[in-house]
């Protein structure tokens, strides 16, 4: 299966009843497709609307109606809109229940780089630095390597996004949580053994003995 | 309130003026006063602005026609020619977390000298800023923003020049409308007074200064 897929559906079970939910741009949209049936979530872009629904059919796309990449989505029944200085205040005031963002780098303490690659791709940081400190759970959704090279590592050769520490890094290979700041594989996807995700792995990870709590 | 036709409402604005410009992508920004401003052949303006969108899109044409010296924004990702130009060094680009710039625009309208957030506590965003401990908790000292005029696009205007805007059109616009010295407006509809309710009123005509002639 499509690894972008594996790790969308696998982020959608940490997903519950009336949740607001910030899902960024990338692998995060994705989650929003597997959303378990009789669900309902509350997903907000930080543009400026909670209650974003599905893009819309052909022809049907409102120019003011967009999401957090400026692409067309639809308002679901019951959405609501608002200015800027509200999203944020949603977002840094704890009001948010999770946020699904996309990493670069997360070190071995639950660190996450995710804004910029000095002297080659400055995107800027948007509302990730606001999203990470400021969401009550940060779930990163990323490939476990990039061309090959590990994207968990000891520590962050980018610049960090915020001092918090993620909550979880959920992968194709598995799940890794930080229980007392140390990088730990709680969960493999199936078919995937210790071995490979630590092949795959520059962080010191915990792998806890098979049968323990 | 006052109706200007939209190249006497740009020729107002001087090179090396600080502008504020509504809009997210591109969404929610005045395009007219874009291409007036690029037809003027402005220069050296400042833009303060959530983004620089992407190339021929909104403020995205200020940025190709090099009209701009200096952008202060959250993300430019979408526009490689703003990265360009800050990379060739002939552009500067003062990055600031959304909800910080958010802020720090509130504050310049609000009368208020600055913000204490924890956004940026850790990163490099902190660099040459006051913390300020708080009941135990870190905070960065962000400063008000202010400019010297807001080109906000609104969805209906009604003959006083009371605003409202349209889902996600709203992003900063009401909040450089009071940030600003001087406040331009281009609309989507003009309505009678009474059509868009008191309880409605997102931004209160006072704040407008001028409402481009429809065109």
């Amino acid at each position: 299966m499509d690894p972008q897929i594996v790790i969308a559906r696998r982020i959608a079970h940490e997903l519950r009843d009336g949740m607001l939910v910030n899902l960024g741009i990338g692998i995060p949209t994705l989650v929003a497709n597997y959303v378990p049936a009789g669900m309902h979530v509350f997903f907000q872009s930080e543009n400026g609307l909670i209650g974003t629904g599905p893009v819309p059919e052909q022809g049907m796309a409102l120019r003011w109606l967009t999401d957090a990449g400026g692409k067309p989505v639809t308002a679901l029944p019951g959405a609501s809109a608002f200015d800027s200085a509200m999203s944020f205040g949603l977002i840094r005031g704890g009001h948010l229940d999770l946020t699904v963002l996309g990493g670069l780098q997360v070190d071995q303490e639950g660190h996450l780089a995710n804004w910029m690659v000095p002297g080659k791709m400055v995107p800027g940081m948007g509302g990730a630095m606001d999203l990470v400190t400021g969401a009550k759970r940060v779930i990163v959704a990323m490939q476990h390597t990039a061309k090959g090279r590990p994207k968990i590592v000891r520590e962050c050769s980018l610049p960090l996004t915020s001092a918090r520490s993620v909550d979880l890094v959920v992968t194709e290979l598995g799940v890794i949580a930080f229980p007392e700041g140390q990088a730990t594989l709680i969960e493999r996807a199936e078919g995937v053994s210790v071995e490979e995700v630590l092949a795959s792995t520059e962080a010191e990870l915990v792998v806890p003995e098979p049968g323990a709590a | 309130m006052k109706m200007i036709a939209l190249d006497e409402a740009v020729s107002s604005i001087p090179n090396g003026a600080t502008l504020m410009v509504g809009g997210f992508m591109g969404v929610g920004t005045p395009e007219q006063l874009m291409d007036e401003l690029v037809r003027q052949g402005r220069r050296e303006l400042t833009v303060i602005a959530n983004d620089t969108a992407s190339p021929g899109v909104g403020i995205g044409k200020l940025v190709t026609a090099k009209v701009l010296r200096r952008v202060v924004a959250s993300h430019i990702g979408l526009n490689p020619e703003t990265q360009k130009q800050m990379m060739e060094g002939t552009l500067q680009v003062e990055l600031v977390p959304q909800g910080t710039l958010v802020e720090r625009i509130r504050a310049g309208g609000c009368g208020l000298g600055g913000v204490l957030t924890p956004t940026g506590i850790g990163t490099v965003v902190e660099n040459g800023k006051r913390t300020i401990e708080v009941e135990g908790r870190e905070y960065l000292l962000e400063t008000a923003l202010q400019a010297d005029f807001a080109l906000v696009q609104a969805f209906l205007c009604d003959y006083l020049g009371n605003l409202t805007y349209a889902l996600t059109g709203r992003n900063f616009n009401p909040l450089i409308a009071m940030a600003a010295r001087t406040v331009m407006v281009c609309v989507e509809h003009i309505v009678p007074v009474g059509v868009i309710g008191p309880d409605h009123v997102v931004t209160p005509a006072p704040l407008v200064d001028y409402v481009i002639a429809r065109c």
